[in-house]
């Protein structure tokens, strides 16, 4: 053989060689086991520890106060959410206790009003509503209630009740509009207040022929975009005029 | 080419070729004797291909607490700085003069000041995460394979192998990957995989207190995931990229981005 052919021999035995060599050594022995990664990698991740330990957990020992919080409002909030992480006090009870928020500052990260809020959902002024008050102090957090029946519709519709006090409509009461069943204000969801249900009702008041003062503004309802119902174009909580 | 010369050439042959292979086989052989071993590491009860996983997002729900942002932290030990999220609430406004603001200051941990009401035509909060892509363009960017998806649906970040390279970083378009500073390698939500190996929900999913986030299994028909899908109309975020996110979201507004 010639000798240039054994020497290109022995150079591409070589690299060969040292390919498999370096391929052994360089990839991990899981890798491409699942797929183009290191399978043993799902397994580090899976094998981290655990910090919230989950509601089912603390129902365990919590059982009446778990009892509680499943048949009131609180229901869907996790115990975690008010109480923090509780997987260590899960592990060491004694040892390790997880917080009971008891300031002020605490229930408005939830109840504070935003207007980016949801409609509906229960919010307060946290510096008007009762200034320095803790909440439990009238709120059971496990089964919250409010204390006593609102007075005045602004005490759940703060929004809306703001918005009217600026408009045209500031002196009409809400029941001039909306009759409130009485448990309403104790149950909200159980007895919705009624809503007008037509353009004669607006007409009641904004007709031509209709009683009151004057200075209210008046349409006639027979010519008037007799194909929408008012508030399709007017708010009635603070009522465009054009 | 003299015979003698031929001879050689064969006995050379014959000689040199199978050492390659030998190697090839004692490298199969450790490479065979590799898997045995993480497959007796592995939990029985846990079995990856019998699990696919998604979350729906209702944003009309969210009260932007922040609770969700705040746990993920906790749970997955993510930095504490205001720049590190695995998962961070977003709040909307979008005004009566056109303009659209977008804010999340510190992740919607510690709760959004309060907006100037009479500006404002709409507001909401949208909170956000890594969308866990079944077509996800960090996967396909990795140089090394140390981000990948499981056979559960998963997108995870091989903590041990990622190089630091930030190119996941830059190809996720939701934004939803960091560089971590105290292991100076891509991190990103992992669907808190160790909890759902465990059969936990995420950390988020379990705190958030008005369930405008819901997770579960997306093939089972009687999964809560499964029945949101059915009844409401869902949407991805940047679908346009063809991802093919495993977050939905329903009642999404068109600013969101």
């Amino acid at each position: 053989m010639r000798p240039q052919v054994t020497r290109l021999l022995v150079v591409f035995g070589a690299a060969i060689a040292s390919l498999v060599v370096a391929r052994h050594y360089l990839i991990p022995p899981t890798f491409g086991k699942l797929g183009h990664y290191r399978a043993a990698a799902v397994d580090a991740v899976a094998a981290r520890k655990v910090k919230y330990a989950g509601h089912e957990v603390c129902a365990l020992c919590h059982e009446a106060i778990a009892k509680t919080h499943d048949t009131h409002r609180h229901r869907n909030v996790a115990c975690e959410v008010c109480h923090g992480a509780a997987a260590g006090h899960a592990d060491a009870p004694t040892e390790i206790k997880p917080p009971a928020p008891r300031l002020r500052a605490a229930c408005p990260v939830c109840h504070g009003y935003d207007p980016s809020r949801p409609t509906g959902f229960p919010q307060i002024d946290p510096v008007a509503h009762n200034p320095l008050k803790p909440c439990y102090t009238c709120h059971a957090p496990h089964a919250p209630e409010t204390p006593r029946t609102p007075e005045d519709c602004s005490a759940c519709h703060a929004e809306i009740a703001r918005t009217k006090a600026v408009s045209h409509h500031a002196a009409l009461p809400c029941t001039r509009c909306h009759e409130t069943p009485q448990k309403h204000k104790i149950n909200p969801s159980a007895g919705l207040p009624t809503k007008p249900a037509n353009r004669e009702f607006c007409g009641g008041c904004h007709a031509p022929g209709a009683p009151g003062p004057k200075e209210i503004q008046r349409v006639d309802m027979a010519t008037h975009n007799q194909r929408y119902v008012c508030w399709q174009c007017h708010y009635p909580h603070f009522p465009e005029l054009k | 080419m003299s015979d003698q010369e031929s001879q050689d050439r064969r006995t050379f042959l014959r000689t040199a070729l199978p050492a390659p292979l030998l190697l090839l086989a004692v490298a199969g052989k450790v490479d065979t004797a590799g898997t045995t071993e993480t497959e007796a590491d592995k939990k029985p009860a846990y079995q990856a291909t019998e699990h696919n996983y998604a979350m729906a997002i209702d944003p009309i729900k969210c009260i932007g607490c922040g609770r969700c942002a705040e746990a993920c932290k906790v749970e997955n030990d993510v930095p504490r700085e205001p720049f590190f999220f695995r998962t961070w609430v977003e709040r909307y406004i979008i005004q009566t003069n056109g303009e659209t603001v977008v804010s999340s200051p510190n992740g919607g941990i510690g709760g959004f000041s309060s907006a100037n009401e009479p500006g404002i035509l709409r507001t909401f909060f949208v909170p956000k995460l890594c969308n866990h892509c079944a077509n996800a363009p960090c996967v396909q960017v990795c140089p090394v394979g140390a981000t990948f998806t499981t056979q559960d649906g998963v997108v995870l970040v091989d903590q041990d192998y990622c190089l630091g390279c930030r190119y996941c970083i830059q190809a996720c378009p939701y934004g939803a990957r960091f560089l971590n500073p105290i292991t100076h390698v891509a991190d990103k939500c992992t669907f808190c995989y160790h909890r759902l190996v465990k059969g936990l929900a995420p950390a988020c999913v379990e705190v958030c207190p008005t369930q405008a986030r819901i997770f579960g299994e997306f093939r089972v028909r009687s999964s809560p995931i499964s029945r949101f899908m059915r009844q409401h109309v869902i949407q991805v975020l940047k679908a346009h990229l063809n991802t093919e996110p495993k977050v939905y979201y329903v009642n999404l507004d068109g600013e969101v981005r």
